[in-house]
């Protein structure tokens, strides 16, 4: 169904007009459904299977059934996210089972500075072909090591259609 | 008891309130290109006090192509030179590229890839003293960093591994760190923009977007002086091969329906090469990455019976000279070996990572072996959860059993191994031939405009210049951006006017709504009725056509002039009746316009395959009528460009220049 929502473990983010899933979803599938206080995928053939809402639901009450088209039932890939690691649980048809833990950041949530502690770039600068961070680097851009520039006179050119 | 269905609604469509936003800079997406775009503006805007918005279709933590993560950077230069990554770009896309973006990207991307890292994101590297790999995370608490000079693991000549699960959180932080720590900027998530306005006194300069929220009832009319058009590639334009719930496993994501391409021809910018598509060979169904499986760990793939079927065709790939002889062999030349295969009934072609394992495993002890295996395992875990899954379903431990691999559905991008897109200007330097500035000479040369005044593109929406990749699409949106902001500060005196009221957009943006309201009782089922289609009929219609008139993966990429005049026929139809679609809520609203962006990305798509009589790019699509490659007459530019005035399609070539002398490749 790709994503689906276990309705025991889901509590609707409690009451928020909108739940973790249905915030994070990329395709706008996740939905809540107010009455029952439990989300929902609300297109399934249109889920990328791409964990959003598995990982960041709190009540870590999303899982994903693979595709119907393809796959066989009872193989589950689960996640557990957290700061620095994801660790992942991989469960075959058979029942063989295999974890696997690796590393997704490297510094603490939020820290990303966007000026790499760069000092604001000197603004008469802006013509030249510079980014911010090569300004306070002084780095200059590379040129080509040589320059050819030859043109292609090819039979097709001056070619015009009208559709 | 029989009971008349009633559609299970998602978030009411109502009449919607209209917001008018003004501001300099709009960036329109929220992936690699915007975020990188973001950064970059805030710097540069800040002494002048120039506004910035952002509008994402979702949310910017998990927005774009890398939502799900990525187990490589495909693009970092490191020591080898920019001037190689232009011979690598051209050879694998058939000569035909734009090396003065190709370059441009190639000698700044490394600046962004060491932001990368300074962020957060953990790279792998190679220890110093052992030469063993290291993870990210280790590499980190050794103070071993790219900048530093340390070398990264590379997994080919241009690519490097990472431990990259939240490689888009981290890159969408820092894009919205930039954006709060300045007043004049906003960005608006979950804000689906559907088309750039043009300026009432100047048809020819845009002014501005339009847009919608998939959450409230809300109109954006946002006039800009820049507009980026950073949106993604577009899937699901053809019939892919899963068509029941697994037609969300694109392999590109599911929810890139060529919105950039669709908003440039709207608005009368150029498109180039816009015949050109990717065709992944990748993992049978799961679509999984195979890239560190032919190039980390050295796997073999073989017909049924057991032939290297690259080795087995290398005199084919001659025919395809000088491209089949290069130093690079073109990604669509290596899915050609395979078609000849599966066409002649000599499937499946397996990738045998049992092999490779194996022999891997010759050469290390128990432990690393066991690294070995995470790692095979994690490059599925890091990008493609479902390829993983998959192999759970089907008792497929890669050391054992060999996985199946075959060449997808056709996609239509910008960024990866593909060079569809708009028609933009290059860096004004001494060094970038005339011909690459004369388009721009009236309107200005601003790095990464489009042919229309003021609208700007960055990653997948750029045509021409392939295998930027993640790294190279973040740093296009710098260079885009801070060309946007030289742009606003040269037309300071410019005011953005609409010519559209807002009561006009309101009719035209919400329309499929208003159209549902009007006829919903004119049937007692809400998917049948006289009156429209739902977004979903139109999409169905047009993978079904594109795929059968227009070199989908069912006639083996071939068609032909008939078929496709054919086909165009059937899509001008399609077309018109789109104008009938009906949406029911806002996520299906959303829908809609996504696939107008769709039939419209298909529509240059078909025109321009139409156009160029020869078969560029053997492996992605073959005109039976034209079945070869013909450097005398076509090794140029195809341009297209609709007319809002008159509704016309004129298509145009233009000549290639080359800038980087030969070798041809790398």
């Amino acid at each position: 169904m790709p994503s689906y929502v276990n309705p025991e473990k889901c509590d609707g983010c409690k009451g928020g007009d909108r739940t973790v899933c249905m915030y994070i979803c990329p395709n706008d599938l996740m939905i809540l459904d107010p009455e029952a206080m439990k989300a929902y995928n609300q297109e399934p053939d249109q889920c990328w299977e791409c964990y959003s809402c598995v990982k960041s639901c709190p009540q870590g009450a999303i899982a994903i059934r693979h595709y119907a088209d393809f796959a066989p039932l009872n193989g589950t890939c689960q996640p557990m996210r957290g700061t620095t690691d994801i660790m992942w649980t991989i469960k075959f048809r058979n029942g063989v089972v295999v974890r696997f833990k690796f590393p997704i950041r490297t510094t603490p949530e939020g820290s990303a500075d966007p000026t790499v502690g760069k000092p604001a770039p000197d603004p008469s600068k802006i013509n030249t072909n510079q980014l911010f961070t090569q300004v306070a680097d002084g780095v200059e851009p590379k040129k080509p090591e040589a320059v050819l520039n030859k043109k292609f006179e090819v039979g097709a050119l001056g070619k015009v259609a009208k559709y | 008891m029989p009971k008349i269905w009633f559609y299970n609604p998602g978030l009411a469509c109502a009449e919607p309130e209209i917001v008018e936003k003004e501001t300099d800079i709009l960036f329109v997406g929220g992936g690699m290109a915007a975020c990188g775009a973001a950064v970059e503006a805030v710097q540069w805007a800040k002494p002048h006090g120039l506004r910035i918005i952002l509008c994402d279709k979702a949310a910017m933590e998990r927005s774009g192509a890398v939502a799900m993560g990525l187990s490589a950077i495909n693009t970092y230069i490191g020591e080898n030179k920019p001037d190689d990554y232009v011979r690598m770009v051209r050879c694998d896309l058939m000569g035909i590229v734009r090396e003065d973006l190709v370059f441009d990207v190639g000698r700044h991307v490394d600046d962004t890839v060491q932001c990368f890292e300074e962020w957060g994101l953990p790279i792998w590297k190679k220890d110093p003293n052992t030469g063993k790999t290291l993870d990210g995370a280790e590499a980190k608490a050794k103070g071993l960093t790219l900048k530093s000079g340390v070398q990264p693991v590379r997994s080919g000549r241009w690519q490097i591994m990472i431990n990259g699960e939240s490689y888009k959180v981290i890159v969408a932080e820092a894009a919205k760190n930039a954006l709060a720590s300045y007043d004049k900027a906003e960005i608006i998530e979950r804000c689906f923009i559907v088309r750039p306005l043009l300026d009432a006194n100047d048809k020819s300069r845009c002014a501005g977007a339009v847009g919608f929220s998939v959450r409230e009832n809300k109109i954006y009319i946002i006039k800009a002086k820049a507009t980026l058009l950073a949106t993604g590639g577009a899937v699901n334009v053809f019939r892919p091969r899963s068509i029941d719930e697994g037609k969300g496993r694109a392999w590109y994501p599911v929810w890139n329906p060529g919105t950039g391409y669709a908003m440039c021809a709207m608005t009368g910018a150029k498109l180039v090469l816009m015949e050109n598509r990717f065709i992944p060979a990748r993992f049978k169904d799961g679509y999984g990455p195979v890239g560190a499986w032919f190039l980390l760990f050295k796997a073999r793939a073989t017909n049924a019976f057991g032939e290297d079927y690259v080795a087995k065709h290398k005199d084919e790939l001659k025919k395809f000279a000088p491209y089949g002889e290069a130093s690079h062999i073109g990604t669509c030349l290596r899915n050609h070996a395979m078609l000849i295969e599966m066409e002649q009934g000599r499937g499946p072609i397996y990738m045998h990572t049992e092999w490779a394992l194996q022999e891997a495993a010759e050469k290390m002890d128990k432990k690393e072996f066991k690294h070995l295996i995470a790692e095979a395992w994690e490059d599925f875990l890091d990008m493609c959860v479902t390829q993983a899954g998959l192999w759970a379903c089907l008792n497929i431990e890669p050391e054992k059993l060999p996985s199946e691999i075959m060449p997808t559905e056709p996609y239509l991008l910008g960024s990866h191994a593909g060079c569809a897109g708009a028609w933009v200007c290059g860096p004004n330097e001494d060094w970038v031939p005339e011909e690459y500035k004369a388009p721009w000479k009236e309107i200005g040369l601003y790095n990464r405009m489009t042919t229309v005044k003021g609208l700007f593109c960055a990653g997948d929406t750029v045509g021409a210049s392939g295998h930027k990749f993640s790294s190279g699409s973040h740093v296009e949106g710098r260079i885009a951006a801070k060309a946007m902001i030289q742009y606003c500060l040269d037309n300071k005196d410019y005011t953005p006017t609409i010519k559209e009221t807002a009561e006009e957009l309101k009719k035209e943006i919400y329309g499929p709504w208003y159209r549902f309201e009007e006829f919903k009782n004119a049937s007692t089922h809400y998917e049948i009725n006289p009156n429209f289609l739902i977004p979903r009929h139109i999409q169905a219609r047009l993978m079904k056509l594109m795929d059968e008139y227009v070199a989908g993966s069912s006639t083996f990429y071939k068609t032909n002039k008939v078929m496709l005049e054919r086909g165009l026929d059937l899509l001008r139809m399609l077309k018109e009746d789109m104008e009938y679609a009906a949406a029911r809520d806002l996520h299906e609203l959303m829908r809609a316009w996504e696939n107008r962006h769709r039939v419209w990305t298909a529509e240059a798509h078909l025109l321009h395959i139409l156009f160029r009589e020869e078969t560029r790019y053997p492996g992605y699509f073959y005109r039976t009528d034209f079945n070869a490659l013909d450097d005398a007459n076509w090794r140029c530019f195809t341009l297209s460009s609709w007319n809002p005035e008159t509704k016309e399609w004129t298509l145009e070539t233009y000549p290639y220049v080359q800038i980087i002398p030969d070798p041809l490749g790398p």
